[in-house]
């Protein structure tokens, strides 16, 4: 091979490691690469087929020392010590439990403190490192990309065929450079800069693609805020996210539970080191964002590309030239029950849900509990908080972070996927609004007829004090609590 | 996997573009443990209103969907395409599919036939004007074939050849079984593993 020679992209580096086999032919005709998968996440909503695919067929699960478990999608949030009263939910979960048993899997289940959203966990054990490829049956597995691992989510078939054979058979990506140069502006996050990226894009604008995001603003965010960019990519439509990894990385990892040690560690540092896209490398294409520019982002629509800056107004559907676009439009303003032109300022809200694998880690808690101190919660709003990972609430309780949304009026609950998608318990009603910090803003997703407006966990925190969607400056006249 | 080589059924146009698996398939219907048995759970939510394409004869009982562009975004979930299957349908037919979702069409048998979206415009129109007009997909050519509009069709050569032949990817990978296992003696001594199980305490 001699693809050492020519310049290569960060993604390129982690696939080439990664070959097992190389697809015979060539352009259009060549087959899939078979690539060997170091890190296979599991929950309890995407596993129990492919458990039961292995057991129909009589296969072994091949590396249960390279997958890890725990349950996040179905669990309650509120009396995790008593048996969850949806029984289909419990079934899912005992099913996993079962069968993690069964075949040798690791599981952290409700009422351990290492369990969590998958996203979160992967990360925090130090099991998510750079250069690996990870994957699951979840689409937000592009969270791990942050460390400069090729990280996607599969369907169920897949990650029975990851069981299997710890490898999966794909045809190579292409590759988008995403560059943000430039300096955020105070309350502007990296949820901003996706969802900005999502809007200037298009929620297709990534297909086929591993966005690899660049450039100063992407360099100067903490471990926690290139995690949430990197896990909304799939909103693009990317197959995954990256960002090379830097000292930034190196210092996240070091000392996990599962970080290497010693010699273990100087090797995988050199190794590391050279992960980053090489000077004149080509990308299939580029797209460029200003970050001085940017402001606190939020949705108006049904898909997470339909966003605008908090301090203009809800489009309308003559402002598109496209058909297809108009109707889209309109259909998400009957659904939102939105006026186009309506400030989004003046928007108010029922709830605010902060958590999610998007924004549910302790730099995302610290934020949202810096702007709520000492105020006092809009009586017609109801914040609920949910912490990624049983970790990052003891870690957040210790910092009395829990105590201060208690104090505002917030209620404080146990890890898991909770009001992102509403499997659990915790569901929007219909008709009723929600600003949340979660990743997806489709019809239904949070509670049928629940209406979703996607923003960082400063502007929902700040929304909880108003009860219209705001942003932290908008609270300076605020009184606080007496 | 049972060999798909053409399909032919009633077309159901579905106006809309960006359609989500969770509206495919909501969240609420991914609890259940086995891998079929979706066909209630097939755009649950909108199937609550009478006027949805799916309520109306004949396209009930319609194959082969023709849907806006960016079908199937969001949720990695590959309920959506157990839904879609279970429902009765052969053949989904976008100007787009998400990733994820085509991938998972491929491994179940499903087609997802990519078709240029001025040619959807006119298979719609075919279809409102005469419900009950079939659709044929046709692997072989690469065409679908709907009243007088033949149409050529993108789908990747491995899957196509995959549909066509009815293969088990799990079986074709553990044919290279040899390769993975001398993979696996080069990878790095530092790589992480699961077990045994370390916590901070």
């Amino acid at each position: 091979m001699s693809v050492m020679q020519s310049p290569q992209t960060l993604a390129e580096k982690v696939w080439n490691a990664h070959v097992v086999r190389h697809g015979e032919g060539n352009g259009e005709a060549r087959q899939p690469d078979l690539i060997y998968i170091d890190l296979h996440l599991l929950h309890e909503v995407t596993s129990p087929q492919a458990f039961e695919g292995l057991r129909l067929a009589g296969r072994q699960l091949r590396r249960p020392d390279l997958t890890i478990a725990t349950e996040d999608h179905n669990t309650p949030t509120l009396e995790i010590d008593k048996p969850i009263a949806d029984l289909t939910s419990r079934t899912q979960i005992e099913t996993l439990r079962e069968n993690c048993k069964e075949f040798g899997v690791r599981l952290h289940s409700l009422g351990d403190k290492e369990q969590g959203i998958v996203h979160v966990v992967g990360p925090q054990l130090g099991l998510t490192q750079p250069g690996m490829t990870v994957v699951c049956g979840d689409s937000h597995t592009s969270t791990h990309g942050a460390f400069g691992a090729l990280a996607f989510g599969i369907g169920t078939s897949e990650v029975e065929h990851v069981m299997a054979t710890q490898s999966l058979s794909l045809k190579p990506f292409k590759t988008m450079a995403i560059n943000v140069e430039g300096t955020l502006k105070p309350a502007v996050t990296a949820k901003d800069i996706i969802l900005a990226v999502i809007a200037k894009i298009g929620t297709g604008g990534g297909q086929g693609y591993v966005l690899e995001y660049r450039g100063s603003a992407i360099r100067s965010l903490s471990m926690d805020a290139r995690m949430t960019i990197c896990n909304m990519s799939i909103e693009a439509g990317a197959r995954a996210g990256m960002i090379a990894p830097d000292e930034t990385t190196f210092e996240y990892v070091k000392g996990r539970p599962h970080a290497p040690q010693g010699e273990d560690w100087d090797a995988a540092v050199a190794n590391w080191n050279t992960l980053h896209s090489d000077e004149g490398a080509s990308f299939d294409a580029e797209v460029f964002l200003n970050a001085d520019e940017l402001e606190s982002f939020v949705t108006w629509g049904t898909n997470p590309g339909q966003g605008v800056s908090l301090s203009q107004s809800v489009p309308s559907p003559e402002d598109y030239e496209d058909e297809n676009d108009r109707k889209a439009c309109e259909r998400a303003l009957t659904y939102m029950g939105l006026t186009g032109g309506t400030p989004m300022k003046d928007i108010r809200v029922d709830t605010v849900f902060l958590g999610s694998c998007t924004n549910s880690r302790m730099e995302d808690l610290r934020a949202a509990a810096e702007v709520v101190k000492g105020k006092v919660k809009d009586p017609n709003v109801r914040m609920i908080v949910v912490p990624g990972s049983a970790r990052v609430r003891l870690e957040a309780e210790a910092e009395g972070l829990d105590q201060i949304f208690k104090d505002f009026g917030a209620e404080w609950r146990f890890a898991g996927c909770s009001m992102c998608l509403g499997m659990n318990p915790d569901q929007l009603d219909e008709g009723e609004r929600c600003a949340s910090t979660s990743n997806r803003n489709f019809e239904g997703r949070q509670g049928k007829g629940g209406r979703t407006h996607l923003v960082s966990p400063l502007v929902a925190a700040a929304t909880a004090v108003r009860g219209t969607l705001s942003s932290p400056s908008d609270l300076a006249n605020t009184p606080a609590a007496v | 996997m049972e060999k798909i080589l053409t399909h032919t059924g009633i077309g159901v146009p579905l106006r809309q573009s960006n359609v989500d698996t969770d509206q495919i398939i909501p969240a609420v219907y991914l609890k259940r443990i086995t891998r079929t048995g979706f066909e209630d759970a097939l755009f649950a939510g909108w199937r609550r209103d009478e006027n949805f394409i799916l309520n109306k004869e004949p396209f009930n009982a319609g194959s082969v969907l023709v849907a806006g562009p960016d079908f199937g975004t969001g949720s990695s979930r590959e309920h959506a395409v157990w839904a879609l299957k279970d429902y009765g349908f052969k053949a989904v037919i976008s100007a787009r599919f998400a990733d994820i979702f085509r991938g998972n069409s491929g491994k179940q048998g499903l087609v997802a036939a990519e078709v240029a979206q001025s040619d959807i415009e006119l298979i719609w129109k075919e279809l409102e004007n005469n419900p009950g007009t079939t659709v044929s997909v046709d692997l072989e050519s690469r065409t679908v074939q709907c009243g007088s509009i033949s149409a050529p069709f993108q789908i990747d050569d491995y899957t196509r050849w995959r549909l066509m032949e009815g293969l088990d990817d799990i079986g074709l990978t553990l044919q290279q079984e040899d390769a993975i296992t001398a993979y696996e003696a080069t990878r790095p001594l530092y790589k992480p593993k699961t077990l045994p199980a370390k916590t901070a305490g």
